[in-house]
């Protein structure tokens, strides 16, 4: 058989791991360029086994991935490239995109030759997404964008980016958006850092000056935006767990891994503080130990209070990975995750604070860990507001799991521009 | 660790929340809580005869049934939502425990098979009137007499010791302290010399005695100075017990107080349509669902005899014992005025909640003794 020329009957996880590993051993070549290589795979169906056999793929169960991943970390091999938002953008375009768009962008995003960014937020509309106000107009056969957006990882390493705008305001919100490929290297698109509370400027502001998209750029319908960019925030909800996963390269010698290491260096380097962000849990009992804190039976107490949460937390995602692998149907245990999450990070900051006594006042290498405490303070706070505020959270827990009335609505029974706006 | 239920343990589930659904609502727990003993023969009977609920834990080789800690759990769990009034907690949770930990061979082929039957109502009395949870607080003793013991002290906060057949007693010998010199010892209900009284408690579902011994006569179970270390494995799987009876309470209320805020309508709507009510029930959903998460694990590790048993049995019976309570406020909080009635069933679960919150040890005593297993 030629790569991943397996009908899904043939998939037992034995079998593809069989062919995979026997494709892998003829093929590896470290001495290639990283994008030869990865163009290589792509051929091969084994870059992205579960996509279908005419984009790249093997047309596998979505479990074999994990198989085949593991067989070329085995062999010390290189896959596609998975970093930053082009999971996100190929997991659209696949669902979504049109021949023309799978064509143009969906193998030089494996190929780790295209950088995506996701144009989504607003400074108006955070929370409430399909209030976006960039507005998307047809003139002389183009799409003319104009607005801004923020909290835009990675825009300044961009080439391209998944851009939800408005394109009709005489309809209901949701329906006159609509769902944009956008070239970020042009003259009508200004990417600037955005600082953070913490000092990191992991994001951006973006600013559209009567930026350009061609029609063809265009994704699925006009005005069937919102449902576009639902496919787009599930991706990113599924894949927000997987994010340390992906920060890990080889530590090997060799040309190819250089260049997997640069482009790793880059994707990873927004999320630097992502570890503190979380609370740091880990190192509290060396702290505690260290300055001697752990002597005070205050302390003590908050400390176990900590790590029971903590443990509790990782419990209750255990759980819902169990059920899941046993195919139950998902339980309220598979929805708290987030909002637990955000409770461990904060008690954690309070119990570094209580550890570090007045030296949780100093930073930078006045501080303790050279100022890692002090990142820990001054990073919890985003925990609970980045990908769904902590109150959003409750409101989907309430309405989805509890089956609780939804909120009243001011915003969907009349044309967008009616709508009250910031 | 076991992060799922088989098939077989949620039948198992399912058949018992049908059974103390039907043999034990809020009416009989009124009814048996207003008694001095606080359960009936009928209802235990029930509860053996039909479903064997006394020996789940005890190995077939004593009577019993031969399950495992998780199915153990399991009952603890239901019973808790259920409020089932019965002496269940102090004769096979405590008192059986006890023996298997202790108990010679001979021992266990005799004292076991009754109370896995439910024939016999045993318990444990290890509690004084010091209230110390731990083997350090125990200050009856037991003396050397004619080929056996005389026991002299007073025990307290002895689940059903007023009614039970058999309590099985922790006492040491004279002038030793700490964990040195303690032994557990076998004394009959009826034995002269012991006095017994029912405590009037707060949670009326959950009975408690005071028990005073004067010079009596008790057979030894066990090793002379063993008693401290099957003492605290019976306290582990016990405060293991407890966490998954408590979160069994706390579910129960929290679906209850969702129940009532969909039901009752202010201001031309249901509260449950405030984000203030919808807000609370998702956090107290989430307080729910972890404390059962480590109610689960602690049954888990005790199933499996992981040597972290100790550590996770504190870490869930401190947890449960917040989320119980912290669910009992806000239940009674969310129906209002009525929640405050005696009519309204929520003060029953409250009671026990307040009263499984220090049974056993109160969540700081817990905290700590979990830092501690773990060398901190």
């Amino acid at each position: 058989m030629n790569g991943a020329e397996m009908t899904m009957s043939d998939a037992t996880e034995a079998a593809v791991r069989a062919e995979a590993r026997a494709w892998l051993e003829a093929n590896w070549d470290p001495d290639v360029g990283l994008i030869e290589w990865r163009n290589r795979l792509i051929d091969s169906g084994w870059g992205v086994p579960s996509w279908p056999k005419r984009w790249h793929g093997g047309d596998l169960p979505a479990a074999m991935d994990a198989v085949v991943a593991e067989e070329i970390r085995r062999i010390g091999a290189i896959g596609v490239a998975r970093s930053g938002v082009r999971g996100l953008a190929t997991a659209t375009l696949l669902a979504h995109g049109s021949d023309f768009q799978k064509e143009k962008f969906l193998r030089r995003a494996l190929t780790g030759q295209d950088n995506w960014c996701q144009l989504f937020s607003e400074p108006g509309s955070g929370s409430d997404l399909a209030g976006a106000l960039t507005r998307a107009e047809f003139r002389d056969g183009r799409w003319v964008i104009n607005g801004q957006k923020v909290w835009t990882t990675s825009a300044h390493h961009a080439d391209w980016g998944l851009l939800l705008a408005r394109t009709d305001s005489n309809v209901p919100k949701h329906e006159g958006l609509s769902y944009f490929i956008l070239a970020i290297r042009q003259p009508g698109v200004e990417v600037r850092p955005l600082r953070q509370m913490n000092g990191h400027a992991s994001f951006n502001q973006v600013f559209f000056t009567d930026a350009e998209a061609p029609p063809e750029h265009l994704v699925s319908e006009i005005g069937h935006g919102w449902a576009v960019a639902t496919t787009t925030l599930m991706h990113e909800r599924r894949g927000a767990d997987g994010l340390a996963g992906l920060a890990r390269a080889s530590d090997r010698k060799g040309r190819i891994y250089d260049e997997e290491r640069a482009e790793l260096a880059i994707a990873m380097e927004p999320y630097r503080w992502y570890p503190q962000r979380a609370g740091r849990v880990d190192l509290v009992l060396e702290r505690a130990k260290a300055t001697g804190a752990i002597a005070d039976p205050v302390v003590r107490q908050e400390i176990a209070k900590l790590l029971s949460l903590a443990r509790s937390a990782e419990w209750t995602a255990r759980r819902a990975r169990a059920a899941q692998a046993q195919g139950r149907p998902p339980g309220p245990e598979g929805s708290l995750g987030k909002l637990a999450a955000s409770h461990v990070a904060r008690a954690s900051a309070h119990v570094h604070t209580l550890i570090s006594g007045a030296e949780a006042m100093l930073t930078g290498d006045d501080g303790p860990l050279d100022g890692l405490i002090a990142e820990i303070l001054v990073s919890v706070p985003a925990g609970s507001i980045a990908g769904g505020t902590d109150e959003i959270q409750r409101n989907i827990i309430a309405e989805r799991v509890l089956g609780m009335p939804k909120e009243p609505r001011g915003d969907n029974d009349r044309p967008f521009r009616d709508v009250p706006k910031n | 660790m076991q992060f799922s239920f088989t098939t077989e343990q949620l039948e198992f589930r399912s058949m018992l929340r049908r059974f103390f659904a039907e043999h034990s609502p809020p009416a009989v727990v009124r009814r048996q809580m207003d008694t001095e003993a606080g359960w009936d023969r009928a209802g235990w009977r029930a509860l053996n005869d039909q479903l064997g609920l006394a020996g789940v834990h005890i190995p077939e080789t004593y009577g019993g049934q031969g399950f495992g800690c998780v199915e153990l759990c399991i009952v603890l769990e239901e019973m808790g939502r259920a409020l089932v009034c019965a002496p269940y907690f102090a004769s096979t949770v405590l008192a059986a425990t006890a023996i298997l930990n202790a108990g010679t061979e001979a021992q266990k082929l005799a004292l076991l098979p009754p109370i896995a039957l439910g024939e016999t109502i045993a318990t444990l009395a290890f509690t004084e009137p010091n209230g110390l949870w731990d083997s350090a607080g125990v200050e009856t003793t037991a003396t050397p007499a004619s080929g056996g013991f005389r026991l002299d002290g007073v025990k307290s906060f002895v689940l059903d010791g007023h009614t039970a057949d058999l309590i099985v007693v922790l006492a040491r010998s004279p002038g030793s302290t700490g964990d040195e010199g303690l032994s557990l010892f076998t004394v009959r209900g009826d034995a002269p010399g012991l006095t017994r009284r029912a405590l009037k408690v707060l949670d009326p579902t959950r009975k408690q005695a005071w028990l005073e011994f004067h010079g009596v006569e008790a057979r030894l179970l066990g090793e002379v100075g063993g008693g401290a270390e099957p003492v605290a494995r019976t306290m582990t799987l016990a405060a293991t017990c407890l966490a998954n009876e408590m979160v069994g309470g706390a579910e129960r209320l929290r679906e209850s107080a969702l129940d009532y805020a969909n039901l009752r309508v202010q201001f031309g709507r249901p509260i449950a349509s405030f984000q203030s009510m919808k807000h609370k029930q998702a956090d107290m959903l989430v307080e729910v669902q972890l404390a059962r998460s480590a109610a689960y694990a602690a049954a888990s590790a005790a199933a499996d005899g992981d040597e972290d048993s100790p550590a996770i049995a504190s870490l869930a019976k401190a947890r449960a014992a917040d989320a119980y309570m912290r669910t009992a406020i806000d239940t009674i909080q969310i129906h209002g005025g009525v929640g405050f009635t005696w009519d309204n069933d929520t003060h029953l679960w409250f009671k026990r909640a307040k009263s499984s919150e220090v049974f056993l040890g109160d969540p700081a005593w817990h905290r700590e003794r979990m830092l501690r297993a773990w060398g901190v």
